[in-house]
């Protein structure tokens, strides 16, 4: 499987998510937020001073810091 | 005789609940905390169909998890006081998300109606809606509504009206999978046939035991059935079925707006377009700095005219009081005290009330979010939020309304740490100390000295902030995950509201605090020291040896003699916790120059004090205890004299140890001598 974490996708490039890992207050707070598995995730950009990063999801935006996107594992979308 | 019912708003943030509030009960607000926590609590009242409403404004959630304390505020209060009806306010170009907390609130089994807002801006976006099927799909009334001009208002009161005679309707429009519908079902009947949880609704109770949520699996093994839920549970993977829970909760509210509404997902949004600039990777810095600027000018230059309207107009209210009093002790108590008390108080309305409305337009446009998201890398360094950046700012301006606008600062950790470093940014009226002694001292190098005051402050803070997330405020930075809102136009009558809120919070909570203690210096600089032959309040004797102050001012000498400070350096100090400018004036009186500074820079620097000394009182003047005004505010918004003192004695101590460091090791390395 080509699993990756999210914080390491570079931005203009749209993932699925495949599973929330992570503490369960920070993932319980990332699934609320529409991270569930099978949602296409668009990543927009990074802050200018490299993090936290913006994402495109469910028709809104959001932000998470690297600490966080990297408890989401995603795939590419081609 | 009318019918009095309750109404909760519910809604996630940045969705138009506070403007569907006000636009519901107008100027009937009453603002204050949720008990026990320094969360805000907006209560409104209004009458519609002969139907008494008390409207209770919920903390905006996305969710109703036991994770954060706005969530446990929202789904505690509908639990436990059970609302007569839930209002929840759902942003219309969002509906997905927004679906999310309607999924748990009809879970809780409440009366729900919702308010379809920003119907304006959906259609605009080319988003197509059919209430009514989304009414049948979630068999709850759907009012559409925009808040901003208060359109729909008069239908979502009248459906509020109408479901109280209602029979409340309990279809499950919310189904998970045979496994969690089969575990919850056993979990009902246990829970049904237990006396101790009538208070809750079951099914809701039951799936919340299966999510694992540790708030409700506390209050579960409080009653004699837990046993038998325990079974059941060990059964499942919490941590699997939570995830399950939640995506197929978003999976229904996909089939349903396939069913109720056409989203226009092609185009890129106006928003978007203006987040290419905004967040931009060159400009967004820039952007943002300019922005601050903006805001710092027009909250402190424009405040400036008013705050000197302000003064001229008390000092001649205390001078005309004065004068018409013939008693003289009673005509320095209202004169000196108890006027120039209230002066006080007022003086910073127009700082306050400039930044909020600053700070209103910033969040209710959306921008907030993007400085948060800017400025947030630099925070974390210190474990803040991006949040914390702009009250420390604005500290730079005036501390009191800098530790107010830590507000927007969700994680109760991050706040009080903010709350508590914020006096170290030095404000305004910090400065003219600086330039009287730095300018009698350092001569040209006076600016130099200054700078390194300003930059003394924000090392102090830093440092501090990292202290306390390592000691006192240890634990687990919180989860940054924040929306980036869509970009709006803020409406002026919202800014307004809220800017005369804040500064109605600010004169009724902080101006007691500020009035007792400018009354409380004015009684000490007034009570003659015993033994003292002066008469109570008279001109003589004020804030002399003879006086309570300056015996207090010579008791203090040998605790400030280290720093190079005589008593009449403690008794200024004393009377800067006022205000800190005060300290200036009060030294004048002390070395018998009167107001004149350049007769008190004379006098000082040709022989009464070492520039050393004179460093170290800049310093301690820096970093000792803030204003009255600033311990009143940091009271109301920590909500807590522990902590509160706690500033006091901290800052004080730091002070202390800078003065005395500077003063003895620099007299022992014979500098500037």
């Amino acid at each position: 499987m080509n699993e990756k974490k999210l914080d390491f996708i570079e931005p203009d490039t749209s993932v699925k998510v495949v599973k929330v890992t992570g503490q369960k207050s920070s993932r319980k707070r990332i699934l609320d937020m529409g991270l569930t598995p099978g949602t296409r995730v668009d990543v927009i950009r990074r802050a200018p001073l490299g993090d936290p990063v913006e994402f495109k999801l469910k028709g809104y935006n959001l932000s998470l810091r690297k600490r966080e996107a990297e408890t989401v594992l995603v795939e590419v979308l081609k | 005789m009318t019918e009095k019912i309750t109404v909760a708003l519910a809604g996630n943030p940045n969705v138009g609940k506070t403007s569907i509030f006000n636009a519901i009960t107008g100027s009937k607000q009453h603002v204050g905390n949720w008990p026990g926590v320094t969360v805000e609590r907006k209560i409104g009242k209004r009458v519609h169909n002969d139907v008494m409403m008390e409207i209770v404004d919920l903390p905006g959630t996305y969710s109703l998890t036991a994770y954060s304390l706005d969530e446990i505020i929202a789904r505690d209060f509908i639990i436990e006081e059970k609302p007569d009806v839930v209002v929840q306010v759902i942003d219309a170009t969002n509906l997905e998300r927004n679906l999310y907390l309607t999924t748990q609130l009809m879970e809780l089994g409440v009366r729900l109606i919702i308010a379809l807002n920003m119907t304006d801006l959906a259609l605009a976006k080319g988003d197509n809606i059919d209430e009514t099927k989304m009414q049948e799909f979630l068999e709850v009334p759907v009012v559409s509504t925009i808040g901003s001009k208060g359109n729909g208002i008069e239908g979502l009161l009248d459906a509020v009206t109408n479901e109280l005679h209602r029979t409340r309707v309990t279809g499950n429009v919310f189904t998970y999978d045979d496994e969690i519908e089969d575990k919850a079902e056993k979990l009902r009947v246990i829970l049904d046939s237990d006396p101790y949880f009538a208070h809750y609704p079951s099914r809701w109770f039951g799936l919340k035991l299966l999510e694992g949520d540790e708030n409700i699996i506390k209050k579960g093994k409080e009653s004699d059935s837990f046993p038998k839920i325990q079974i059941i549970l060990n059964e499942t993977d919490a941590d699997i079925l939570e995830a399950k829970v939640a995506d197929q909760r978003y999976k229904t509210i996909q089939t349903m707006l396939r069913q109720v509404c056409n989203i226009n997902t092609s185009h890129l949004s106006g928003s978007d377009m203006v987040d290419r600039v905004v967040t931009n990777k060159a400009l967004g810095i820039p952007i943002f700095l300019s922005l601050m600027w903006a805001a710092f000018e027009v909250t402190f230059t424009f405040a400036t005219p008013f705050m000197n309207m302000i003064d001229i107009f008390f000092g001649w209210l205390a001078e005309t009081a004065t004068t018409a009093i013939l008693v003289p002790w009673l005509a320095s108590l209202v004169g000196e005290g108890m006027i120039a008390g209230v002066g006080s108080v007022i003086i910073f309305l127009p700082n306050i009330l400039l930044l909020f409305f600053m700070l209103s337009l910033m969040e209710d446009s959306g921008y907030m979010a993007r400085a948060a998201f800017i400025m947030d890398k630099l925070m974390s360094k210190i474990g803040l939020h991006g949040r914390s950046f702009i009250p420390l700012v604005m500290g730079f301006g005036c501390n009191v309304p800098a530790i107010m606008a830590t507000r927007t600062i969700e994680d109760t950790r991050d706040r009080l740490i903010t709350i508590l470093i914020t006096p170290f940014m030095s404000c305004g009226a910090r400065l003219p100390v600086y330039v009287l002694l730095a300018g009698a001292f350092f001569g040209r190098d006076a600016g130099v000295v200054i700078f390194i005051l300003y930059a003394l402050g924000i090392l102090v803070a830093v440092v501090s902030a990292k202290l306390m997330r390592s000691t006192i405020l240890k634990g687990e930075d919180a989860p940054f995950i924040m929306e980036l809102p869509s970009y709006k136009v803020p409406t002026l009558k919202g800014s307004f509201i809220h800017m005369w809120e804040r500064g109605k919070i600010y004169l009724k909570k902080a101006g007691t605090i500020i009035l007792i203690g400018v009354v409380g210096v004015w009684l000490l600089a007034s009570i003659p020291a015993p033994g003292s032959s002066g008469t109570f309040a008279s001109q003589e004797i004020y804030g002399t040896t003879e006086s309570m102050i300056g015996m207090i001012g010579q008791i203090l000498e040998p605790l400030v003699a280290p720093l190079g400070f005589d008593w009449k350096i403690a008794v200024a100090l004393l009377f800067g916790v006022v205000a800190k400018e005060i300290v200036v004036g009060s030294m004048g009186v002390l070395y018998g120059v009167g107001e004149n500074e350049e007769s008190l820079s004379n006098i000082l620097s040709a022989g009464s004090m070492t520039p050393l000394a004179a460093l170290g009182l800049m310093v301690f003047t820096l970093l000792y205890a803030p204003c009255f005004a600033c311990i009143g505010v940091i009271k109301r918004e920590t909500g807590s004299w522990k902590w509160t003192l706690f500033q006091l004695a901290y800052g004080t101590s730091l002070a202390w140890g800078f003065a005395f460091v500077i003063y003895q090791a620099g007299t022992r390395m014979g500098l500037m001598a």
